[in-house]
């Protein structure tokens, strides 16, 4: 009866063999490494995508397992690319301006040097200081603990006001939206120390490495993602597989049972909502240096609502339905959005899908939650059915 | 010889109704006790005040050798002093199978560090399958618990409890809704866990309390009425009043 | 002369044609010296003569004289008004105000007035124009007045009062009299007086003229003169930093200028000698420890000024007052007028509070409009509609398109509001039939295809009527604001709006409390099984409530269409608000929604009053606030209570 934990879970490996041969395939087909068939933009939208589907698995560990609709982990995500964001911005601008300094007749002073970098990064709100939070963004190191701690900590503090008061169901939801409309709101400040409306920009440009091309470089983080979103599909196969799992699928369906087996079911949401807000800031992470540009907009409690979107359209309470939720949606929303459908002449009118595709999405979703309770993931139990 | 929990002078007041009124009623370590009363005696009420659901404006209740009070303490914090409680509609993880439902009711720490670092053991499983056994589900273990048939749902709701290994069972109605026999295998099942700890039953239905033949206290308007054999409390005219007075209004 | 003008001035009020005889162009010719080639003294003269004359036509003359439109034929000494007619001269007849044959300008002198003498001329025009029989003239001329507060105008102004005969403007120039008196009386009493009679005016030019008095100049002295009137005794490191302290005495020449960082480094950079600086070679100036060692190196040398050490820093600040001087030399004046303003202050942060509790009840009406429909889906049904912001801006999009079609504002509002009413009310029916029905016992799932409705819909609205802000105007009766005083003021639309709210209160009440339909409501809503053997269709009841709570949110789009912008984002922008005010109100209530709501408006004006250049920070703050509350309150602030309330 001791089963590996693998054999237990057979959707793991497969899951981990189908992302590898995708890893494999695209960096085969890519500029530099393969044969140049895919566009290095194409590479980054891939790449974009698998850390979308790391932050999409979070969000069915909170919300398809332990039934908590949380409306706030695309603001930890968010979290997550400010952070490293900081770093890249600060030290590249670092590079530039020591550069740029070279041939004074002076040598620059400490001082001077970060009087420029201050002025080049917050010249746009009409500051040239450095605000308190920027105290750790000349380490990579101290930055990288940021997006894990920041998303972190901040989950902590909310959930615990949060379970603690028991606030569950549609408010828990609306609180944690709540949460995030403050943050965006925040950030939209000019002097929220992070460039207000302008976000953080250029995070493209890895510090270091000026010299190699961003086709290299798109490659690198592409591979970093799907690493990432391999380590996070087993952590939390295994999180949902064991014990664990069974206590916070009985919290999503019973709390007060669980509650009175004796387990402290406030403390086991608490561990939910902040693991999974830790893992939404390092998929943030490395979905931004990708992206090449962050700003408030991102953070918008809309973005929060697509990310259940897109595990409710995948498949809630499984994992690899809530990866295919999150890949089948972007890149069909990026493919209409991005002019890649053909408009459709009715004759009297011609929908062009720029136009038409939330109008699309929005209907689909209803017509999902509808009739297809359990998205495209339920597609596999019928196959599975068939089989046996 | 102390009792394991003593009730005294609680009220609970629900926006001016007066759910439970100046209630005190006192359990032995190792008994079996019957509840009874009519609807909106406060039964259900009483079990909450215990589990820690409800809190009482005002009144004792102390638990154990070391008479320590329960109020102020959260459900899962009372839960694992050793109190279990079975819902009266059967409240099982439906979407589970019938090992899991009792392994997360098995008696093992339940933080939730040592829940996500927990192994399955050899010994856990025995217990499992004794449960399982007492309950008659050993051959059910890998069903999923949503399958199964009403009366094994209160079943397995009850093996939940003994898997808890609680030292007061607070049981809500366990056999509404059953057949003859399953009641028969209720009631030994009940009297069986009466050995080793307290149970406590709440009941309508007189048939079942017979069966159970065990100290019967009834409950109206919040306040203990009359305690003693059923023979005794039924016999009692003001009991009488309350069910006849009631059931002919 | 300020009498003799006064006297002058009346006497030519009580007798107008007393002297007609005399013309104006007499008068000119008495004075012809002074009329062509004035002066800033000699114009005086003929001011007071032509004053004295009181003819009518003294009037255009003067504004001509000024805008330099007055010229002396040469041949006979004669004055007309002449205007460039290409190379010729257009003249007119300065009494009669006929037209003169044309002539060519060779043949004329120009009279040139500078800008002294116009300005003197402009002060004799305010005294004609106070008095002009024309209102509009009058008006104009107190408002110059007021623009300019000059110490010439008190007396014509005083004398123009008596016979002043419109009321609104005599209270003017009472008040302005009363002002320039504060500013420029005679002696301390009468300006005491006059500050004493201002202290009661909210005013913003009333409260300029108080601050103009008690107007100071920062100064540095070792001693502080006696005959100064001080203001304040500025103390270092407590009113002023050491840092601003120092720099005032640089500027006054009384300290040595501290040697600045750029300083440093120009001069450095000036003295760089064979690659080194004060025998420090340069790439070892990256410190700014190197910098100061190598500048003190070269001021040793006596190639740049010392640096200011800081004892002597110390010093110098030791060694002098800082005090603030007023203006104004009397000490009696100054202490009244501050007197006046601090009374004033108070008047007016009273007057803020209230106008502020005005404004704060206005957006508290706007959330109670937005929120009370979705505190009848959601708090009453328990359904969550996130496509509630959607039926908001329909209904604003009905008034609009409905404005459209007809011209006259006020009969387009009073169609749109139940129009908007029928459309929201269809399209919440559609919805509840065609999803939530289907949706009622999995209020997550409810929650995300609401949504999924709430993303076409607005898309939808971009397709239809493009991203720009479509207006919906307001009638014009609802223009304009009614004015309490200078501070508290509230437009006619916010009090419509107010209006509307206290009306859906009313009626919803009604309606819940008091009609069939409410009862059958509640029934449904406490238990549903129990409703429907009693003969209730809880169907029937559930869409008619779902289409209620839309057509509310219909109408309130209409509402929040006149005061705010209508955009397909519009109902974005009020529902987390919205479900705020339910939540925090508490749900299942209507009087919670409207505690939730006036909770929500004042704290946020409260918050934007704290901190008033930012309203996403008091946004931040609010929302911050509510998370907490949540935390104290988890069913709001009008909680049900007991079992019911249990899960």
């Amino acid at each position: 009866m001791r089963k590996s934990f693998v054999a237990q879970n057979p959707s793991v490996l497969w899951f981990i063999a189908i992302l590898a041969i995708f890893t494999i395939g695209v960096t085969l087909l890519s500029e530099v490494t393969g044969v140049n068939m895919i566009s290095t933009s194409f590479v980054k939208t891939l790449g974009k995508t698998l850390c979308l589907c790391l932050v999409a698995i979070a969000m069915d560990v909170v919300w398809g397992y332990c039934g908590i609709l949380s409306l706030g982990h695309f603001a930890f995500f968010g979290i997550g690319g400010y952070a490293i964001g900081m770093w890249l911005m600060y030290a590249r601008t670092e590079g530039i301006v020591v550069e740029s300094l070279v041939g004074q007749p002076l040598p620059p002073t400490p001082q001077e040097i970060s009087d420029v970098i201050g002025n080049q990064i917050f010249g746009v709100v009409g500051s040239s200081e450095f605000p308190v939070i920027w105290s750790f963004a000349d380490s990579l190191f101290l930055q990288l603990l940021m997006v894990v701690l920041v998303p972190g900590l901040l989950a902590l503090v909310f959930g615990w006001l949060a379970f603690r008061s028991r606030v569950t169901g549609v408010y828990l939801s609306i609180l944690t939206q709540a949460m995030t409309l403050a943050l965006a709101l925040y950030l939209f400040q000019n002097d929220s120390g992070l460039r207000g409306n302008n976000g953080l920009s250029g995070l493209q440009n890895i510090p270091g490495f000026e010299d190699v091309s961003q086709a290299t470089i798109s490659i690198v983080f592409f591979w970093a993602s799907a690493v990432a979103l391999a380590l996070g599909y087993v952590f939390f196969a295994w999180i949902v597989s064991g014990k664990m799992g069974s206590v916070i699928k009985g919290i999503r369906d019973n709390e007060a049972r669980v509650r009175f087996l004796g387990y402290h079911v406030e403390s086991y949401k608490l561990f939910v909502f902040t693991t999974t807000a830790i893992v939404a800031g390092i998929a943030g992470a490395l979905y931004y240096p990708q992206a090449g540009i962050i700003n408030p907009g991102e953070i918008a409690p809309i973005a929060s609502i697509y990310l259940a979107v897109w595990v409710a359209i995948g498949g809630r309470g499984r994992l690899y339905g809530a990866a295919i939720g999150a890949a089948f949606v972007s890149l069909l929303s990026s493919w209409f959005t991005g002019g890649g459908a053909p408009n459709v002449n009715l004759g009297f009118y011609e929908i062009q899908w720029t136009d038409w595709w939330l109008v699309l999405l929005g209907f689909s979703f209803v017509v999902v939650t509808l009739f297809f309770p359990k998205g495209i993931g339920g597609l596999f139990d019928l196959l599975v059915r068939k089989q046996s | 010889m102390s009792m394991l929990l003593e009730v005294s002078g609680v009220c609970v007041t629900f926006d001016g109704f007066r759910a439970i009124n100046n209630l005190s009623i006192n359990f032995a370590k190792a008994e079996l006790r019957a509840i009874i009363g009519p609807n909106g005696a406060g039964k259900t009420t009483f079990m909450d005040i215990v589990t820690g659901k409800t809190k009482p404006d005002e009144g004792k209740v102390i638990w154990g050798d070391q008479n320590m009070s329960l109020l102020g303490m959260s459900e899962s914090e009372i839960a694992k002093e050793g109190i279990g409680r079975k819902f009266q509609k059967p409240t099982v993880f439906e979407a589970q199978t019938v090992r899991q439902n009792l392994a997360m009711a098995l008696r093992n720490p339940r933080s939730p560090f040592s829940v996500l670092m927990h192994k399955k053991t050899q010994a856990n499983a025995s217990r499992i399958e004794s449960v399982a056994d007492q309950i008659g589900l050993l051959d059910s273990l890998t069903r999923v618990a949503g399958e199964l048939s009403h009366g094994q749902k209160q079943w397995l709701e009850i093996g939940m409890l003994l898997a808890q290994e609680p030292r007061l069972m607070l049981v809500d109605e366990p056999a509404a809704g059953m057949t003859p026999e399953e009641r028969e295998k209720t009631t030994s099942i009940l009297r069986e866990a009466a050995k080793t700890c307290a149970v406590v039953v709440v009941e309508h239905d007189m048939e079942f309390v017979r069966r159970l033949d065990c100290k019967v206290t009834v409950l109206h308007e919040g306040s203990v009425l009359a305690e003693g054999s059923l023979d005794h409390v039924t016999s009692d005219q003001t009991v009488i009043d309350v069910y006849l007075g009631r059931a002919h209004a | 002369m300020r009498r003799i003008l006064f006297l002058a001035l009346a006497l030519w009020l009580i007798v107008p044609v007393a002297t007609a005889a005399q013309t104006l162009q007499d008068i000119l010719q008495t004075h012809q010296e002074e009329v062509l080639k004035p002066g800033r003294r000699s114009v005086g003269v003929v001011l007071d003569d032509l004053v004295a004359s009181g003819l009518p036509q003294a009037l255009p003359f003067l504004e001509a004289w000024r805008d330099r439109e007055i010229v002396q034929r040469d041949s006979d000494g004669l004055f007309f008004r002449a205007t460039e007619d290409g190379d010729a001269l257009a003249l007119t007849d300065l009494d009669t105000g006929e037209t003169v044959p044309a002539a060519v300008s060779d043949d004329f002198t120009e009279s040139r007035p500078n800008g002294g003498v116009r300005r003197a001329i402009g002060d004799a025009l305010v005294q004609f124009q106070l008095s002009d029989p024309d209102i509009t003239k009058r008006r104009a001329a107190v408002e110059a007045i007021a623009r300019s507060m000059d110490v010439s105008q008190l007396s014509p102004l005083e004398g123009s009062i008596d016979t002043e005969e419109d009321p609104a403007l005599k209270a003017q120039k009472t008040r302005l009299v009363g002002m320039l008196q504060a500013l420029f009386g005679e002696n301390t009493e009468t300006r005491v007086a006059a500050i004493e009679a201002l202290s009661g005016d909210l005013s913003v030019d009333v409260r300029a003229v108080l601050n103009r008095i008690t107007a100071t100049t920062p100064k540095i002295a070792t001693e502080v003169p006696e005959d100064a009137n001080v203001a304040q005794i500025l103390t270092v490191g407590e009113d002023i930093t050491q840092e601003e302290a120092y720099a005032r005495l640089v500027a006054a020449e009384l300290a040595a200028p501290l040697i600045t960082k750029a300083a440093v480094r120009d001069a450095l950079l000036a003295n760089i000698v064979d690659g080194s600086v004060g025998g420090i070679t340069v790439d070892k100036l990256d410190t700014d420890a190197a910098r100061a060692l190598a500048y003190d190196a070269l001021a040793l040398d006596g190639l740049v000024a010392q640096r200011v050490k800081d004892t002597e820093k110390v010093e110098a600040l030791a060694a002098h007052t800082f005090y603030l001087d007023y203006t104004e030399p009397d000490s009696v004046v100054t202490d009244a007028a501050s007197k006046a303003i601090r009374a004033i202050e108070t008047n007016v942060a009273l007057s803020q509070t209230a106008d502020l509790a005005l404004d704060a009840l206005s957006l508290a009406s706007i959330y109670f409009l937005a929120a009370i429909g979705l505190a009848i889906t959601f708090g009453v049904m328990g359904v969550i509609n996130m496509a509630h912001g959607e039926f908001i801006m329909m209904g604003a999009y009905t008034g609009y398109v409905i404005q459209l079609f007809i011209p006259d504002y006020t009969i387009a509002i009073l169609v749109a509001l139940p129009v908007a009413f029928a459309v929201t009310f269809g399209a919440g029916v559609t919805m509840e039939r065609l999803v939530i029905r289907h949706l009622y016992h999995r209020p997550l799932e409810t929650l995300l295809a609401t949504f999924g409705i709430s993303i076409a819909l607005q898309q939808l609205a971009k397709n239809i009527f493009g991203t720009q802000a479509r207006p919906l105007t307001s009638p014009e009766w609802l223009d304009g604001a009614l004015v309490f005083n200078d501070v508290i003021a509230i437009s006619y639309i916010r009090i419509a709006i107010f209006v509307l709210a206290l009306l859906f209160l009313a009626l919803i009440l009604y309606v819940l409390k008091r009609t069939r339909l409410g009862l059958e409501v509640r029934a449904v809503t406490q238990n549903p099984g129990m409703a429907a053997s009693m003969g209730i269709n809880p169907d029937k009841i559930n869409m008619l409530t779902f289409g209620l709570g839309s057509g509310i949110a219909g109408i309130a789009g209409v509402a929040i269409g006149l005061y705010a912008k209508v955009t397909s984002e519009m109902g974005a922008d009020y529902i987390v608000q919205s479900f705020m005010t339910v939540v925090v109100g508490g749900v299942g209530n209507v009087w919670g929604t409207l505690a939730g709501a006036s909770l929500i408006g004042f704290l946020q004006k409260g918050i934007e009053w704290l901190n008033p250049s930012n309203t996403l920070a008091a946004q931040t703050y609010m929302i911050l606030f509510i998370i907490l509350f949540i935390q104290f309150r988890p069913k709001g602030i009008v909680a049900l209570k007991g079992r019911a309330a249990a899960d």
